[in-house]
């Protein structure tokens, strides 16, 4: 039998919502009848999910990347010697100018290794940020992480270290560390490419974080959307307990973390941290008044810092490169890299990268090229479904959270949706406030209520009834809801309506949206 | 029979050490096992958990993937926020409904870079037309 072949293919949901496991089998079923010994790593995928599935072949030590693969595209590759003559050839990884387009820190064992293999996790920089905190004091990696100027990448964008100091600064017989996997954004998918393929990372990042506050008790609290990677995370907490990284004893320290996974059940405003922390509790997600805040008085009632995924999990790599190293790239107040996701209407759609400061334009244009119709891009929502919906003559905005403050938008989690010349932007705004009135947890009455007239509204002004009159109305009813609202579901949900109103006026006025009826496919 | 549902429903409050905070565990378990939560279901856990029915019935009533009725066939989960609106799931649901599936719709899959998303089971779909959704809808039977 010839040596052992080593092959790459992704397991992550993406990947397999678009016939990964189908290639993995035709690989098994080929390499069988040639009589060849292949070995199929299952990793998670590299974030070029338009090439999905993607193969990755390692030859000479080097990867060698093959996608999209269809099963037909499979007996060719054995027929050619997974040579470059194949039509689903790319060349070597990581000369793909999407790969170095981007500065990969927090994603950059991702794609690479198999996800559950811890052994693989240490041999390529895992533990290291861990190994140093428990070499230092809790105030040390309170200052680490203060100095790299990590800020939330929820979307809040709150400072990671301030929120820290103030948990560890408080008395308590017990604290905690909610980790917020309720990746609820269109057009967002960092959190679960990360949970999917580098799962360790994030729990090395909520140990960290334990054992800088004094917290024992982690949860990740993931939305039921995403069945792989709650399988993934629970699996790798386990691996974690088994090999004596969790428990009683963390690496031999005698010090005490343990964590687990809770389900989410379908509602986005668990997303927002006082609500996640009520369903955390096992009860309706209905926010929470603020103050007290989290961290001062949080689950059940104690101290308790909810930090997203990415925020714990780039945490590791600042305590191992230093602070000021991380500190060293983005842009303003901006710093460290963020992970852009560009979805929606575009060609080359996934993950990116980079660090802060790159432009909307860069992004949508020189890593998406452009929409997935070929058809002129007319509008942009970033940060999700309460986020702004950003005209085709912006597109040089800065990826800064101040810049897009100044610009009435927001950066949110860093999602980019991109629409074409066919999107009645009348239509986007009616959604917003639809999508509010089905996700409003009911606590307050601008969301509750303001959201319900707010659709009935704006589908009075698309059949053109009394639309001066009925557009000073929903103008008027955003103000109440920005200003009067507990938290930020009722507070943004006029963000995407007032910028549909600013910047597409001329989709409320003309109330018939011809454009809208002749979508081409 | 009635005896099996509700020991079915005590062992997933047992597994959970009965504690009201991982109720929504617990309602996952029990829909995961009978389809529903239904108030038979939702009395016996409320009972066990030291909860009022009440309790139990607001949480189940809030978090949209819990119902207190059975489904009479696999739903077919497509996402209809903003992402996949760009790429035409209005017009798959549209497909899908003439189709004679039931919807069931869902804000946001996390593949919003391969839309429209939709998801049967577990099992997520990408690039999804109403030809690969009915294949997927075939596999489950």
């Amino acid at each position: 039998m010839s040596p052992s072949l080593r092959l790459y293919l992704p397991g992550d949901a993406a990947a397999v919502s678009v016939g990964a496991d189908e290639i993995a089998d035709c690989l098994h079923t080929e390499a069988k009848k040639r009589g060849l010994n292949i070995e199929l790593v299952r990793t998670g995928t590299r974030g070029m999910l338009w090439l999905e599935p993607l193969l990755e072949v390692d030859i000479g030590g080097e990867r060698y990347a093959f996608g999209p693969m269809l099963p037909e595209h499979v007996p060719a590759l054995f027929d050619d010697a997974f040579s470059n003559a194949h039509d689903c050839a790319l060349g070597p990884l990581e000369d793909l100018d999407w790969m170095r387009g981007q500065t990969r820190w927090l994603y950059r064992r991702c794609g690479q290794t198999d996800p559950l293999n811890l052994d693989e996790y240490k041999a390529n920089g895992g533990l290291d940020g861990l190994t140093k905190a428990l070499a230092s004091s809790s105030d040390d990696v309170i200052e680490t992480v203060t100095k790299s100027g990590l800020r939330g990448r929820g979307g809040a964008g709150f400072p990671a270290g301030i929120k820290w100091k103030t948990a560890a600064g408080i008395d308590a017989d017990q604290k905690y560390i909610c980790c917020n996997a309720d990746e609820g954004d269109s057009g967002t998918f960092a959190d679960r490419i990360l949970m999917e393929g580098d799962p360790s990372l994030i729990i090395e990042g909520m140990v960290i974080a334990g054992l800088a506050v004094g917290a024992t008790k982690g949860l990740v609290y993931i939305r039921s959307e995403y069945p792989a990677a709650i399988a993934t995370m629970k699996r790798a907490i386990e691996i974690w307990r088994e090999a004596g990284l969790l428990g009683d004893d963390v690496m031999g320290s005698g010090r005490s973390f343990d964590m687990d996974v809770r389900r989410g059940a379908g509602s986005y405003v668990c997303g927002e941290e006082s609500a996640m922390l009520e369903s955390l509790e096992g009860k309706r997600g209905q926010v929470r008044a603020k103050p007290p805040i989290p961290a001062f008085e949080g689950l059940f009632g104690k101290p308790t810092i909810i930090n997203n995924v990415l925020t714990l999990a780039s945490v590791p790599d600042i305590l191992a490169r230093g602070g000021e190293a991380y500190a060293a790239v983005g842009t303003g107040r901006s710093l460290g890299t963020q992970a852009f996701q560009l979805a929606g209407n575009i060609k080359c759609g996934g993950l990116i990268e980079a660090p802060f400061g790159v432009t909307l334009r860069e992004l949508i244009e020189d890593f998406g090229g452009g929409t997935l119709s070929g058809r002129p891009l007319r509008a942009v929502q970033v940060g999700g479904p309460l986020g702004a919906y950003i005209p085709a003559d912006q597109l040089d905005l800065v990826m800064d959270y101040e810049a897009f403050a100044a610009a009435g938008a927001m950066l949110g989690h860093g999602g980019i949706v991109v629409f074409d010349d066919t999107v009645d932007m009348a239509r986007q705004a009616e959604f917003a406030m639809e999508f509010c009135v089905e996700e409003s947890c009911g606590k307050c009455t601008p969301c509750r209520i303001g959201s319900v007239r707010g659709a009935e509204t704006i589908a009075k002004i698309r059949k053109g009834e009394n639309v001066g009159d009925n557009i000073a109305l929903v103008e008027d009813l955003c103000t109440t809801m920005t200003d009067g609202s507990l938290c930020a579901m009722g507070g943004l949900t006029p963000m995407p309506v007032m910028s549909a109103l600013k910047y597409f006026r001329e989709d409320f006025e003309t109330k018939t949206a011809p454009a809208a009826e002749e979508v081409a496919g | 029979m009635a005896h099996s549902k509700t020991s079915a429903i005590e062992a997933a409050c047992a597994r959970h050490n009965h504690r009201a905070d991982a109720l929504i565990e617990i309602l996952h378990d029990v829909q995961h096992a009978q389809g529903c939560i239904d108030d038979e279901a939702a009395r016996v856990i409320a009972d066990k958990l030291n909860l009022s029915r009440a309790d139990v019935q607001g949480v189940r009533s809030f978090y949209t993937d819990f119902i207190a009725e059975a489904r009479r066939k696999t739903p077919v989960k497509i996402c209809r926020a903003e992402a996949c609106q760009a790429v035409g799931s209005d017009k798959l649901a549209a497909a899908l409904e003439t189709a004679g599936h039931d919807l069931e719709t869902i804000f946001c899959l996390g593949n919003c870079a391969l839309g429209p998303a939709v998801m049967v089971e577990d099992r997520l779909i990408g690039r999804a037309t109403a030809e690969r959704v009915a294949a997927q809808m075939e596999r489950t039977k």
